[in-house]
């Protein structure tokens, strides 16, 4: 018989679960406002996602360009994300990134400078000015070892490897966490007043990612069991860079910090097609001929950015469309060439680690000859719905930060507002569960519901037979690649989502072979049940929007709508366990932001009050 | 495609040996591949750590026909086409089962230095210092914490005296603390006598394992010696501190 009281417990009274960026920056928080605070992670600290964020942290600083300032990154992201987006988030966003990153400078991250030696910033697609802080193209792993660094001086207890099953609730609030360790397979309870999920997305359910084996929607899955809003999962972001050649590295991520540097995307026919696909609302914006997309990336402050820099929906698409249409690569995707744009020394020094990617796993040098690149899954828009001030969601106690929340980033996020996304509502998120925990009381865990959840993980291991999680895993990419893809349509979702159905049955027989201690076999086969609830929600919130905006694009509704600028998409748990999907009435813009919103570029240069 | 032959090393801490694998193989393959393709075919228990699949988590170190290696980064085109690719844990750290070893060691290490000071900031709420003086330790934060130059340290791996020396990673840290434009701790002292600057007899064996290809032991450990030196060694500081600092 399960004994619950025999099962560890520690008591905290806020856990963080999640390690990545936006975990590391709550958990800092949290403790700064003087709480207990734990914090659980799948992988060993400083392994999580957040590594493989290249390009850059985007916040106004103006370091480069004098002219930018919050209100044109604000206007940017609104744009970037088709509107979309929740206003509050991005003005909070556009406000309070500058001091994140300033923070994380005196934490002792050590970004490249300019001549005057402030921190450097460099271009990105569909940022105004030059605006990512960065360091070379390794910024991702600059941000996780300084928060790692600094972390583990701030009294935080880190449990690593240490993998949340579900939430634990009492009189409808949070009461704590039910998890277990890799190395072991022990179970462990957490008694906690507030958790904050920091658990990012679900980009292993497509076969090609950009993603590691820890983004099968945990945070999604957990939060939607304990009757959490999900919001805008349509929203799925293809990045236009991935390689896609030799097959073993397919999906692995080339940073867009190549075309920030003046790399260009070419044809068969060795056309710069991108001139081919510029949208209206950005043709007063983007250069029109090659001749001004040179001078701009000579330093012309007048002429228009290379629309290569384009939003990555916009770019993902045009990929897809000259593959289509017969002129793509060797390999079917694209050329991406910088070795024709700038010296060899210059490559090695801003893109070291592409240089060293491309040349260890596809023995091409990329300072002498081109890339081949396609569109790879990449990131989650959509996710937890929260509130926009304090990233708290309906479950009282739960708050959610980073990729796994949903709101700033609408229809489409911008590169390089993933990273400073992490830190400002990182931070927000603790700072908000840290004052709830000042005003809540530890409830008692609900020992039925902590063997529920253990017996529902063991129950993999006791059976005679059953089916291989690896392989239903592989199933499931092959579903959502064929069905959920980059380019939708009715009758196709209609087919994936019953396909889904199907294999939530197979999900239920799968067995993991030997006993709980460090086995990968039962760790997939726990993940499966949550990565096909997050599969479902995409999958359906992909049906009812009949429109195509940024990351979600419908061949049966090619055109953005008025009416889908309206609503956003909510998935929630239905009383009867049924997967519900409905439209959301948007409120009216605050005035103010939508001013700025809608302003011209000249009207907000140089204001920044 | 065409089969190859692998053996990996599966067990815990108490016992354990090689297992054989015939493998079917796809062009452009690394070691990590391999990994995956027997969880999914052949033993989905197989224990191993991997995240990125790219060269930048620093996850998925192993010894790879003796040497320590990345899985991820190591094709198979590196080796002979009949050549048994053999697949073991890295060795200095106790294994927990098959390719997984408990690193913990080194996040205690971390743990015991001295965290960054920044000065104060300019007046106008910036730092300022020029790319020159921060193109060295930029190399140092280059590092993944794979592990393998600890795994190769012999002062760890051969002579197992963790408990004298903190190891190449942690001397690179270090490095990149007190070579650090804005940092105002001095750890010079701690340097000496808790990290054992003096236990690295330069064999550079750390530098030729490092993925990242950083100078360890050019480039950070030796100019820490340097430093230690200058400190404790040289006459005219010694005597300076003898009479100016006897009674801090």
């Amino acid at each position: 018989m399960l004994d619950v009281k025999e099962i560890q417990t520690i008591e905290h009274d806020v856990v963080v679960v999640g390690a990545g960026g936006a975990g590391i920056r709550a958990a800092i928080e949290c403790a700064k406002q003087g709480m207990n605070t734990g914090m659980i992670s799948k992988s060993l600290l400083g392994k999580a996602h957040t590594v493989m964020a290249e390009g850059g942290m985007a916040a106004a600083l103006g370091n480069v360009d004098s002219r930018d300032n919050w209100k044109i990154h604000f206007r940017d992201t609104m744009r970037g994300g088709k509107f979309l987006n929740q206003w509050r988030m991005a003005e909070l966003h556009a406000k309070q990134a500058p001091d994140r990153v300033r923070e994380l400078e005196d934490m002792g991250a050590v970004f490249d400078r300019t001549e005057d030696g402030l921190i450097s910033q460099r271009n990105f697609g569909g940022h105004r000015y030059p605006r990512l802080a960065h360091v070379g193209d390794r910024t991702g792993l600059e941000m996780i070892r300084t928060l790692q660094d600094f972390c583990i001086h701030q009294g935080i207890a880190t449990h690593m490897e240490c993998i949340a099953l579900d939430i634990l609730k009492n009189n409808g609030k949070v009461s704590g966490l039910v998890a277990y360790w890799r190395e072991t397979g022990r179970f462990i309870i957490f008694k906690a007043k507030a958790i904050i999920f920091a658990t990012g997305g679900a980009g292993r359910a497509w076969s090609v990612t950009s993603n590691s084996w820890e983004y099968t929607g945990d945070g999604l899955a957990m939060a939607y069991r304990a009757g959490a809003e999900l919001m805008d999962l349509e929203f799925t972001q293809f990045h236009p860079t991935g390689m896609i050649w030799p097959p073993s590295v397919k999906g692995i991520l080339v940073t867009e910090g190549v075309r920030g540097e003046g790399g260009v995307l070419l044809n068969n026919k060795n056309e710069r097609f991108m001139f081919n696909y510029i949208p209206k609302k950005f043709a007063s914006e983007t250069a029109d001929t090659i001749e001004e997309a040179d001078r701009w990336l000579g330093g012309d402050k007048e002429a228009r950015r290379p629309p290569e820099l384009l939003t990555r929906d916009v770019v993902a698409k045009a990929i897809m469309n000259e593959v289509k249409e017969g002129r793509g690569s060797k390999n079917g995707g694209a050329y991406l060439d910088i070795a024709s744009r700038q010296s060899a020394e210059y490559i090695k020094k801003k893109l070291p680690s592409m240089y060293h990617q491309f040349k260890e796993l596809a023995e091409i040098d990329i300072t002498k000859e081109p890339m081949e690149v396609g569109p790879t899954l990449h990131y989650f828009m959509g996710g937890i719905k929260v509130d926009h001030e304090t990233q708290s969601t309906n479950v009282p106690g739960l708050y959610a930060c980073g990729e796994c929340a949903a709101g700033l980033h609408g229809a489409n996020r911008l590169g390089g507002n993933s990273l400073s996304d992490l830190l400002v509502f990182g931070k927000l998120s603790g700072n908000y569960a840290s004052k709830y925990c000042q005003e809540n009381q530890l409830e008692p865990n609900n020992e039925q519901e902590v063997e529920n959840i253990i017996r529902k993980a063991t129950n993999i291991l006791n059976k005679e037979e059953g089916k291989n999680p690896f392989l239903i895993h592989e199933d499931l990419q092959k579903i959502m690649n064929n069905h959920v893809g980059i380019v939708r349509e009715e009758k196709e979702l209609f087919e994936g989502i019953e396909k889904i159905k199907a294999l939530k049955v197979d999900i239920r027989q799968v067995k993991a072979h030997s006993a709980s201690q460090y086995n990968p076999g039962w760790n997939a086969a726990i993940d499966l049940s949550n990565i096909i609830i997050a599969s479902e929600a995409v999958a359906k919130s992909a049906l009812i929007r009949e429109e195509s905006r940024g990351g979600h694009t419908r061949l049966d509704f090619p055109d953005e709508t008025e009416k889908g600028l309206e609503y956003n998409v909510i998935v929630k748990k239905g009383t009867d366990g049924v997967m519900e999907t409905r439209k959301e009435m948007r409120s009216t813009p605050p005035e103010h932001l939508s001013k700025i919103a809608f302003s011209s570029l000249k009207e907000l240069e140089g204001n920044n009050e | 495609m065409n089969k190859r032959r692998f053996s990996v090393w599966k067990g815990d801490s108490q016992e354990g040996k090689l297992h054989d694998y015939s493998i079917e193989v796809d062009k452009g393959m690394v070691v990590l591949d391999v990994i995956h393709k027997i969880q999914k075919l052949h033993d989905s228990d197989l224990a191993a750590r991997w995240n990125c699949k790219a060269g930048k988590c620093g996850s998925c170190s192993v010894e790879i026909n003796g040497k320590p290696k990345l899985g991820c980064m190591t094709r198979l085109n590196e080796y002979e086409e009949d050549e048994v690719i053999i697949i073991h844990p890295i060795k200095t750290f106790p294994i927990i089962k098959d390719l997984v070893t408990d690193v913990s060691w080194n996040y205690e290490q971390n743990k015991k230095i001295a965290p960054f000071k920044p000065r104060e900031r300019d007046a106008d709420g910036n730092h300022r210092f020029m790319q020159r003086d921060v193109d060295r330790i930029q190399e140092f934060r280059k590092c993944i914490e794979c592990y393998l130059c600890q795994n190769v340290c012999h002062v760890l791996r051969d002579h197992d005296k963790k408990n004298k020396f903190v190891g190449p990673r942690f001397m690179l840290r270090l490095a990149s603390l007190e070579m650090h434009p804005l940092d105002t701790e001095d750890r010079i002292e701690d340097i000496k006598n808790e990290y054992g600057a003096g236990m690295c007899n330069i064999t550079r064996c750390c530098t030729d394992v490092c993925p990242e290809h950083i100078q360890i032991t050019d480039n950070a450990i030796i100019p820490l010696k340097e430093r230690v030196v200058d400190q404790y060694y040289d006459p005219f500081i010694k005597l300076y501190n003898k009479i100016f600092k006897r009674n801090k």
